[in-house]
């Protein structure tokens, strides 16, 4: 299992890294790996206001489809577009090409509510 | 079955043939407009005889409850007795039409009545609509009516309903076409609604809850009373999903453990023809409270003959005419057949044999819940390094018997979902049990077998990715 120790997570899987004032999210290398090879993404318009929590998303593959649900709340500023192309790209790089969304926060006191790698790889682990 | 892969129609055309020779007309042609001529529309060309054996020989390769062992979980594929289809067949019910008037079909009706009544009885529910064609169409038609209950009442602010994580994808789905929200509830470590999220959840914008009991997870809800009580008293309403109802006629009524409104398919419980044999059917049966809401028309006597009207305060109609009437003559037959003794040995038994499958299965393949379970169960198929659930699936294939629902339920990884129902008998339980032994032990010893499974069919392993990703749903050639 492939944890971005930059990264902090949600327990349904989400990560959230920072950039900047800017938080990028995309789904965790474990979750990529459970769903099996993704086929279809879909992403929220950018300009999006979301709360934490609140699903900005759908990843399907093979097996189901799943929402994607907002580590922080924010606004969305961009959305990783070569996804609707290649939803592979989750599964070869979740972390650096398979990125989902790039949001700005409204609270940036949420991020320490979000689970560190060391926190996440033992939870994941249970499954 | 037939092994040879069937070409496609459009392969076996050939420029000019034809079935038939139709008469000279004689009426004057026109020419159609230039701009409504296509060329490129590519029909198929073919003699009479060439249709009917492409058609025959595609319906050797079937696959259905009547040639093979049908294990699929939540679908109970259980057998469809030849008595329904001579009973939905009699003259009297082929031969009417849904606009003739209700003085001249007082047997149709009758039989609407009375089904309704066995199953409201079944159910523990006050009335009963046979209205939607099927399980999900069910589901719909009782969101509808929870959402008319609350704005009959004045209440717009309750927009949300809550839904367990084991749920069937159907019911987020029909609260959605409703236009309501959906919150989910995750489940407990004994795989039940966890009941501490679900309180966290309850408030006055909560519309109600969907619970499917027993669960996909084959385990019944033990907490079903508490949670309908919660749920109630926070004013909101309880839907229950009844697609496992298999598990409980005659055994347990819903209507009396606080379910308002509840769906049961047909087409699973009372074994009426299923998937692409169908039409399903998904009546509702709705409490005191509900009942009222109910989809119309629905089936009644009055001054000694039966009537078909609406329900006072009723969501309308979900389908033309009356339900699919022919699965309903079905469905009734079969309740006959059972009666109420009947009825309970359907659940008694489907249980039976869900658990002495179960124990056979288990060792190999592992349940993530292990607790009794009821109609059915989930294993985990990733049994070996580098074996997945599909790969065990695939390989059923190849011995001849359908495969268990699989990555479903969400929340059981790598889920092999088994539901084998009352109406098989011992031996062809353990001769599953035996077959799911020898494929452990090919993914141990030999796990290319399973990765190439499966090698009997026409069509080996499909390549189901890039058909996900890169659907081709027109033929191009």
């Amino acid at each position: 299992m492939n944890i971005d120790t930059n990264a902090r997570y949600r327990a349904s899987h989400e990560y959230a890294r920072k950039d900047g004032a800017e938080i990028v999210a995309g789904i965790s290398d474990h979750a990529q790996s459970s769903l099996g090879d993704i086929v279809f993404v879909e992403l929220p318009e950018v300009g999006k206001t979301l709360k934490q929590g609140e699903a900005f998303g759908v990843v399907e593959s093979v097996k189901a489809a799943s929402d994607l649900y907002m580590p922080m709340s924010g606004k969305i500023v961009a959305v990783n577009e070569d996804l609707q192309g290649d939803p592979a790209l989750v599964n070869k790089d979740c972390y650096g090409k398979g990125w989902m969304i790039r949001f700005a926060p409204a609270d940036p006191s949420e991020w320490n509510g979000l689970m560190d790698a060391a926190a996440y790889g033992k939870e994941a682990g249970k499954e | 079955m037939n092994l040879r892969p069937e070409p496609l129609v459009f392969e076996l055309s050939s420029p000019g043939r034809t079935a038939v020779s139709l008469p000279k007309g004689d009426t004057p042609s026109y020419e159609l407009p230039a701009g409504l001529v296509r060329e490129d529309s590519k029909l198929p060309e073919l003699d009479e005889l060439t249709v009917v054996r492409h058609f025959t020989r595609l319906s050797q390769k079937n696959f259905s409850i009547d040639t093979h062992f049908y294990p699929l979980g939540s679908c109970t594929m259980k057998y469809n007795p030849k008595a329904n289809e001579v009973a939905a067949g009699l003259p009297g019910w082929r031969n009417t039409h849904p606009l003739v008037g209700a003085e001249f079909s007082q047997g149709a009706i009758e039989l609407i009545h009375k089904l309704q009544v066995m199953l409201g009885e079944i159910g523990g529910f006050e009335a009963v609509s046979l209205q939607p064609a099927a399980g999900a169409h069910g589901e719909l038609a009782g969101v509808f009516m929870i959402r008319a209950y609350h704005l009959s009442r004045g209440d717009s602010k309750r927009v949300k309903i809550l839904i367990p994580d084991s749920a069937h994808g159907t019911n987020p789905a029909s609260c959605t076409m409703a236009g309501l929200e959906t919150v989910t509830i995750p489940s407990n470590a004994e795989g039940g609604v966890d009941m501490d999220a679900l309180k966290a959840a309850l408030d006055d914008t909560v519309a109600g809850i969907m619970i499917t009991n027993p669960n996909t997870l084959g385990l019944f809800e033990r907490n079903i009373e508490e949670i309908a009580r919660l749920v109630h008293g926070a004013g909101g309403l309880v839907y229950g999903d009844g697609a496992n109802m298999n598990a409980l006629t005659g055994v347990f009524k819903p209507g009396e453990a606080g379910i308002d409104v509840m769906h049961f398919n047909l087409h699973k419980t009372f074994s009426t023809p299923h998937g692409g044999g169908g039409p399903g059917s998904g009546m509702v049966g709705a409490g005191k409270t509900l009942a009222p809401f109910l989809p119309g028309p629905v089936a009644a006597m009055e001054g000694g003959k039966y009537v078909l009207r609406d329900p006072a305060k009723t969501v309308g109609k979900m389908k033309a005419f009356y339900g699919n009437f022919g699965v309903l003559v079905r469905a009734y037959a079969y309740i006959r057949m059972l009666g109420a003794e009947g009825m309970r040995r359907v659940a008694e038994n489907a249980v039976l044999n869900a658990n002495y499958l179960k124990s056979l299965v288990e060792k190999d393949f592992p349940v993530k819940y292990p607790r009794r379970c009821m109609h059915e169960f989930v294993a985990m198929g990733d049994i070996a390094p580098g074996i997945h659930t599909l790969d065990i699936a695939k390989r059923l294939i190849d011995y001849g018997i359908h495969p268990p629902t699989i990555y479903f339920p969400l929340i059981v990884p790598e889920a092999l979902m088994v539901e084998p129902t009352e109406t098989e008998d011992k031996e062809a339980l353990e001769e599953f049990a035996a077959v799911m032994r020898k494929i452990a032990e090919e993914a141990k010893a030999n796990p290319e077998l399973l990765h190439a499974a499966p090698t009997t069919t026409p069509i080996g392993r499909l390549d189901e990715v890039a058909a996900a990703r890169c659907p081709v749903l027109c033929y191009r050639g």
